[in-house]
């Protein structure tokens, strides 16, 4: 494919196109987080899958996702004052 | 992925692809590798849950595990969706 033949509207088009899988990148990026979570949680979570999701494993459940993005980002930060200080 | 060059370049080859059914077909490869994804690891998770001791065959309490494995995980799923969009969209509104 020769790209740098392509005409304005061809250009438009294709910055357009790119726009729109980067969105869909994003989505993607988002589920593939939510894979990550639900099997971590899952393990925290629930014992014995019952009939029902009971009220008690889902506030597990949000509690365990916000106290592991929690966890990131202040595993994150002192890592990064541990590399600035140059400490290891 | 080889999807996704093999797309691109029949769209160079032969006539124009528009960008409706590229964005089609990257819709449908996402969705493919999402579905994958999900049965690979449901698989994992239930397997450890409903087949402690494996017999001969997979018997009918098994099963009923496995069924209900499967629902409860696809909740589960659901509710950590929601709950990291959440944070994400109270992240967004911080800064």
């Amino acid at each position: 494919m020769d790209s740098f033949d392509l005409n304005s509207s061809e250009k438009a088009e294709a910055s357009e196109l790119q726009r729109m899988i980067a969105v869909e990148q994003q989505k993607a990026q988002f589920q593939a987080q939510v894979h990550n979570f639900t099997d971590v949680c899952w393990d925290k979570c629930v014992d014995s899958p019952g009939s029902k999701l009971d009220s008690r494993t889902e506030t597990c459940l949000v509690n365990c996702v916000e106290r592991f993005i929690d966890t990131t980002l202040t595993i994150t930060n002192r890592f990064t004052q541990m590399v600035q200080k140059g400490a290891h | 992925m080889e999807g996704y060059g093999s797309d691109f370049s029949a769209g160079g080859a032969g006539g124009k692809m528009d960008t409706g059914t590229i964005m089609e077909q990257v819709k449908v490869q996402i969705a493919v590798a999402n579905a994958q994804e999900l049965l690979q690891r449901m698989t994992d998770k239930c397997f450890k849950k409903c087949i402690g001791k494996p017999g001969s065959c997979l018997d009918n309490s098994e099963q009923k595990c496995i069924a209900m494995c499967m629902d409860r995980y696809m909740d589960c799923w659901n509710t950590v969706s929601r709950a990291y969009n959440s944070r994400l969209q109270k992240e967004r509104s911080r800064i």
